[in-house]
Formats: C-alpha cells, sequence, structure tokens
C-alpha cells in the first residue's frame, strides 16, 4: 500500500493528488534534491544511500549519458567526454570561455547563437543540455523515491547570477521536464533552512565555500523579504584550489613532475581530496604517490601540514568578505547570524576562522552541503500550495537596478536594486526632436549614472509614433520582473496605443566578477558619476536650446529680428556651443541662461506673429463659438 | 477499542512534532474520497475537537474521531521504508478491498 505522510491540520490531500514539490541545489561540484515530508526537510538519497549528486556528465557511444558518481569516476579516464563544473559555464558566451579556456579540460566549438558547446565523442552539447542531464537524474531519483511526478521545482542559483544565467538555468529545467515554481538565491534558501525567515528582522552572513567558488553573501531580513545587500565571491576559489594544493606538496614531497599528465593530475586530486576530507575527523592521513619509475613514495598529512597550505586560500576568502561588508555598510559585529554552506565549510579550520572574523559561533547544524536544497525543498512545498494560506511566502529581490538610456548616454533607473520581485513599475518619456516617430529603448542594468558603465541588457525600437512637437508624445515604458527575476520590458505611446515589448534574453558575457565590479563602481564614483549626469543633462539642454533657436531663425528670423538683435544671438549661440565643447557644468548652465535672456524678445514676437496669422481672416464671432 | 504505534512510527512522529515546533498530537481518519470509496486522513493536531477520542501509544498521543473510528478500530500505524521511499502505512485490520495503489479502502 502507499506510504503515507503526516500533512497539516486540514491540509490532507485527496489520494492521487498530492503535489509533490521539491528544492534542487544544481552546484558546480554537487547537486542535490530535497523535498518536505511529514512537515521536515530532507535531501533525496540514490539507491545507494548517497545524496550528493556530482555535477558531472559523462557522453558515451551508443548509450545514455551517465551522470553523477559513474561519470565522475570514469573521468579519470575518460576526461573529454565527461563535463564537470558546467555551471561554470552557463549563459556564457564563447569569449567568456575563452577567457577561461585553459582552465577546462574540454575542446569548444562556437554555436550560431554564440552558446559555446562542448565537443565529446557523441556529439556537441551547448551547458544548458548538460545541466538538463543532471536535472534529469535529480527528477528521476525525486519521483521514484516519492512515487509520483512532480508538480514542480524551486532551484536555487547563486545570487549574483544574471538574468543570462538565470535564463539558461530555467531553460535546462525545461529541457528536463522540470516545472521551475521559482528560482531561489542560494544564501536565501540557506537563511530559510536555518529558519531564519521566522525573525521579523535581522542581518545575515552566507558564507557558502563550495567545490570551486566561493560566495558571501549579506542579507537583511525585513517583514518577510530578503534583501541582499551586497554580495562578493571569487568565482575561482573552492575545495579543488585546496585539493590542488595538497596535490602540488605532493608532487614535490615525492620529487615528480606532472607536466601535462591529465589523468595523472585527476587522480593525484583524487588523492589529495580524500586525504583532506579525512583529516576532518583524524589527526593524520596517509598519502602516497607512484613514481614514473614504480617506486612509491608514502607520507602523511596532518593538521600542521595541512592548515600551511591552505591558510593562504581561506585568507583568499576574507576579503570579499570585508568587501561585502564595507559594501553594506556594516561591521562583522553587526551580523545576527552566520550560516556556513558548501563541504569545504566542514573543514575545521574554515570554522575556525570564520568564528574569529566575525567573533561568533556559526550556525553548523545542517549537513552544510544539504542546506541550500533543504531551504529551497521548503519554499517549493508553500509554492505548491501544501501549506495553510498564512504561511508566509518568501520574497526575492533584484541584485542589480534596471533602466534605460536617456538623452546623453545616461542611465534612468525603472526598477532600483533590491526591489522586491515580482515588480512592475512604469516611467513615461517623451520625444527628443520634433517629428520624431520612432524611440530606441536601450535596456541597462547596472548602478552607475553613465551608460557606458552600465550593461548592455536589450534594445529594441517603438516605431509608429505620430509626428508630434517634442515633448508631446507620451511614451510609457513598462518595466516587468518575474518572480525568478527576468525581465521583460514593453513601451507605448499613449495617444495612438502603438506598442513594442521585449522579453530580455540578455547579451551574453557579463562574469559575476564584473557585477561586483560594477555594484562597487558605483559606490566608489557616487560622487564623480553625480556631477558627470549634470554636465550631460546641460549639454542636453544645450543641444535642444540650440536645435530650437536654429530652427525658430531659419523661419522667422529674417522678418522678426533687427541686424543688430540678430547679430547679438548669433554671438551668444556661438558662446553656448562654445561652452558645451566643454566640461565646465556651471559655465554652461550659464551660457544656455544667456541664450533662454537674449531670445526671450525674440520668442515673445514669435508668439504674438503666430496668433495674429492664426486670426486673421476670421471674424470674431467664429473665435467666440 | 484501540489505535496503535509501532515503535518504530511512533519514533518518527515525535522527531516530525518536535521539529515543527507546535501541535499536541497526530489525528488519524477516513473520509469518502478517492478511486476505492475511502481515503486515510493523518494530520498534524494543534487543537483538539470536542468530540475526539484519545489513545496513547509509545507516548504519541492519537485523536481520532468517533465516525473515522468505526473504520479505522484496531489499526497499527507503521513506518516502512520501501525502496527509495520511506512514510506511514495503515495496518487496519477492517479493510475489504483496496485500490492498487492502496490509497483509498473499502469496508
Amino acid at each position: 500500500m502507499a506510504l503515507l505522510h503526516i500533512a497539516e491540520p486540514g491540509q490532507s490531500t485527496a489520494p492521487h493528488e498530492h503535489r509533490l514539490a521539491v528544492g534542487i541545489d544544481l552546484g558546480t561540484t554537487n547537486s542535490l534534491v530535497a523535498t518536505l515530508r511529514s512537515g521536515s526537510a530532507d535531501t533525496l538519497p540514490d539507491e545507494h544511500g548517497r545524496h550528493l549528486l556530482p555535477s558531472v556528465v559523462r557522453y558515451r557511444q551508443d548509450a545514455a549519458p551517465e551522470v553523477g558518481g559513474a561519470a565522475l569516476d570514469a573521468a579519470v579516464d575518460d576526461p573529454l567526454n565527461t563535463i564537470a563544473s558546467v555551471k561554470r559555464l552557463m549563459g556564457r558566451g564563447v569569449e567568456d570561455i575563452q577567457r577561461l579556456g585553459n582552465q577546462l579540460p574540454y575542446e569548444f566549438s562556437a554555436a550560431a547563437s554564440g552558446m559555446p558547446r562542448i565537443k565529446t565523442a557523441t556529439g556537441e552539447y551547448s551547458p544548458v543540455e548538460v545541466s538538463a542531464d543532471i536535472l534529469r537524474a535529480l527528477k528521476h531519483r525525486a519521483e521514484t523515491a516519492l512515487g509520483g511526478e512532480l508538480v514542480g521545482a524551486v532551484i536555487t542559483v547563486p545570487a549574483y547570477f544574471d538574468d543570462a544565467q538565470r535564463q539558461a538555468t530555467k531553460d535546462a529545467a525545461r529541457l528536463a521536464g522540470l516545472n521551475v515554481l521559482r528560482l531561489l538565491n542560494e544564501p536565501t534558501a540557506a537563511a530559510v533552512a536555518y529558519g531564519l525567515d521566522r525573525a521579523a528582522e535581522g542581518v545575515f552572513a552566507i558564507y557558502d565555500l563550495g567545490g570551486g567558488t566561493f560566495d558571501i553573501s549579506i542579507l537583511r531580513l525585513n517583514r518577510g523579504v530578503f534583501e541582499v545587500l551586497a554580495t562578493a565571491g571569487d568565482s575561482a576559489l573552492g575545495g579543488d584550489d585546496m585539493d590542488h594544493v595538497i596535490a602540488e606538496w605532493m608532487l614535490r614531497e615525492a620529487g615528480v613532475e606532472a607536466g601535462n599528465d591529465r589523468r595523472l593530475l585527476r587522480r593525484l586530486k583524487r588523492d589529495a581530496r580524500a586525504a583532506k576530507e579525512a583529516l576532518t575527523a583524524a589527526d593524520s592521513a596517509p598519502v602516497q604517490l607512484v613514481r614514473m619509475d614504480g617506486t612509491f613514495w608514502r607520507g602523511a598529512l596532518t593538521h600542521d601540514l595541512l592548515n600551511r597550505q591552505i591558510d593562504p586560500l581561506i585568507e583568499r576568502t576574507l576579503a570579499p568578505t570585508r568587501r561585502a561588508l564595507k559594501d553594506a555598510g556594516l561591521k562583522p559585529r553587526d551580523i545576527e547570524a552566520v550560516v556556513l554552506v558548501g563541504g569545504t565549510t566542514r573543514m575545521p579550520r574554515v570554522r575556525e576562522k570564520v568564528k574569529t572574523f566575525f567573533g561568533r559561533e556559526p550556525l553548523t547544524d545542517l549537513d552544510p552541503d544539504k542546506v541550500v536544497a533543504l531551504g529551497a525543498a521548503i519554499q517549493a512545498d508553500i509554492l505548491a500550495g501544501n501549506k495553510p494560506e498564512a504561511e508566509m511566502l518568501l520574497l526575492d529581490v533584484i541584485p542589480l537596478s534596471l533602466g534605460l538610456e536617456i538623452m546623453g548616454g545616461m542611465t534612468e533607473k525603472i526598477i532600483p536594486r533590491n526591489s522586491t520581485i515580482p515588480t512592475a513599475r512604469a516611467q513615461e518619456f517623451t520625444t527628443f526632436k520634433d517629428g520624431q516617430t520612432a524611440l530606441l529603448v536601450h535596456v541597462l542594468q547596472g548602478e552607475r549614472e553613465l551608460v557606458s558603465d552600465c550593461r548592455s541588457l536589450a534594445r529594441f525600437e517603438l516605431r509608429g509614433i505620430p509626428p508630434m512637437v517634442a515633448g508631446a508624445a507620451r511614451i510609457r515604458v513598462t518595466f516587468q520582473v518575474d518572480a525568478d527575476g527576468l525581465l521583460s520590458v514593453s513601451a507605448r505611446e499613449q495617444t495612438t496605443g502603438v506598442e513594442a515589448h521585449v522579453a530580455v534574453k540578455p547579451s551574453y558575457g557579463l562574469t559575476d566578477a564584473e557585477i561586483g565590479r560594477m555594484l562597487r563602481d558605483s559606490i566608489e564614483h557616487a560622487g564623480e558619476d553625480g556631477a558627470a549626469r549634470q554636465l550631460r543633462e546641460q549639454q542636453v539642454d544645450a543641444d535642444s536650446a540650440l536645435a530650437a533657436v536654429q530652427a525658430a531663425l531659419v523661419m522667422d528670423g529674417g522678418t522678426l529680428l533687427s541686424a543688430a538683435e540678430r547679430a547679438e544671438i548669433d554671438l551668444t549661440m556661438a558662446a553656448l556651443r562654445a561652452a558645451r565643447a566643454g566640461t565646465d557644468t556651471t559655465s554652461l548652465r550659464q551660457a544656455i541662461q544667456n541664450l533662454n535672456h537674449v531670445t526671450g524678445e525674440f520668442a515673445r514676437r514669435r508668439m504674438d506673429a503666430s496668433v495674429r496669422q492664426a486670426l486673421a481672416g476670421h471674424r470674431l464671432a467664429e473665435l467666440e463659438s | 477499542m484501540a489505535i496503535t504505534l509501532t515503535e518504530k512510527a511512533a519514533q518518527r512522529v515525535q522527531k516530525f512534532l518536535a521539529q515543527r515546533g507546535q501541535g499536541v498530537g497526530l489525528r488519524l481518519g477516513v473520509r469518502t474520497s478517492g478511486c476505492s470509496g475511502m481515503a486515510y486522513v493523518l494530520e498534524f493536531v494543534d487543537a483538539a475537537a470536542p468530540d475526539d477520542i484519545f489513545f496513547e501509544s509509545h507516548g504519541v498521543t492519537v485523536l481520532v474521531d468517533p465516525k473515522s473510528l468505526v473504520y479505522l478500530d484496531g489499526t497499527e500505524l507503521d513506518f516502512a521504508r520501501e525502496g527509495l521511499n520511506e512514510g506511514f502505512k495503515f495496518n487496519n485490520p477492517n479493510v475489504k478491498a483496496q485500490c492498487g495503489c492502496g490509497e483509498s479502502f473499502n469496508v
């Protein structure tokens, strides 16, 4: 008979109507799937009782792809067809990959879309397809364990993942046949797993040291909303690097040159890793290495030796941590709870250093490998509708502001960063030139004032605006961000109803380091940006004034102005043009005011003339009716 | 008349109640629905109903409403593992037929 679980009071589901939902931590090194049963979250093991699924896929001739442990084992012997750490490639363009190129043992080819594809014996696979294979394995595991089809999944992504990387993750899920209930930021999921969302408010640090990446996130909880105050990290720092320094130490001790022998390197790293893990519980771990001539080197790795190798690496995690705190305007003692995430935080030395840094004991009750998946499972359960209404649904925020380009190469922010999502905001814009019939909407992501300092997400044109004088058209631009942090933008001319929109399929190519840099720059350059913005605004005003006066002179300059008046206006315009070419905001503003002043009388006469013209030939009665 | 829990099931229920942080016991019941007539109800209890009947088994308070008790009398609740799946199982002597999946039954 079927196996049942305890439901919340009044929430028993009818037979065959269980809403099975899971949380998935799609990690760089390992992935996990978790679900809520009888009110408590747990990760689901495979048939061998293993909870972690190595995020490794091996493509074989005439067989289905192998995922997980078996693929990882084969990596040593079949490195080119065995894809690991594919998360690093998600949402990246070919150029980004080439930059990472020499660190990755794969061969790439560029597809027409600019999405890189990995060459294997059975064909080429995109990172999205490889991720889909991992997700498919987790979905199969969950459906076997839960005895039914999943209604959906919450998949976690790093807080710094941009639109492209989030979209790629969603695409992978769709490819695997998973309904994505929501993408959730990993640090937020970790905080949820510890029930930190149940507090009214608080500031938390999530220290996530995984296999290949380090992320530190500072979160603030305020009325059920987690704000990401700051994120920082190192996308090339993790347990793998520790394995690497241990492997190098072994090579040095044994007096062996590994050169480019990939198989030897992989085997060495595997042994180094085993020794490192053994030291979490033991005081010393034996290591050995076979030399080329068949002789053995045997040694022992102790805590002292290990700490000497890895302390510089742990120190490298504290620099981004300090930076994140500085960005958030906080001191280590302001943090109310520190959550440890990632298998590498099991190392006693890492815990010790984190404790010293924050001056408080970090939260370690939950398995650091599982904590993100557990939080995702709790969210999935709520989203699938298995909880009473009163249960608060967790909200997330967007990490970078979204806006568009306005005249003068400036950014107008429509949705400021840390806005809760889903959200929609609209703003009205107008035309800049007389008779303008089209508008280019350039969608940007970033905190800086100038377009050139932000990331370009998309461009689209709104055409068919009826010709009107500058400033008469009313164009409403709406930005909408869905619950997964994905953006769509629409523009609509209010009088005619012409409309254009774009779902942002962002141009690939922003690294997380760049996002971090963009955030930091915005803080460092706030004053500078403000000045640049003022100057650009004055320049735009100057251009607009010059164009207007020029047009007026062409039409009425001959009839309404005396030669002396005309000469004075020309002189003032020349002065303004000169100021426009410079960078002095104050003198530019003065020059614009001068032109306005000098042309005041001309403008009055033009007005009178046009009124006279409009009235000519009409009787008074006609005008009164 | 009695409803019992196996020791394994009782341990699980106590663990889940502790993790939940609140609740006075476990409700067992039946209701009409499903493909074969009746379906089991298994829920946490935050507040007992006036006519609930109480049982005590391995330190767990079990609550059953009088109507359900007619169909559940003598039932033993077990916690079982079947392959990758695990969960609670009703060993109900009153059942005459059940649907293939065992989620609903007839008496």
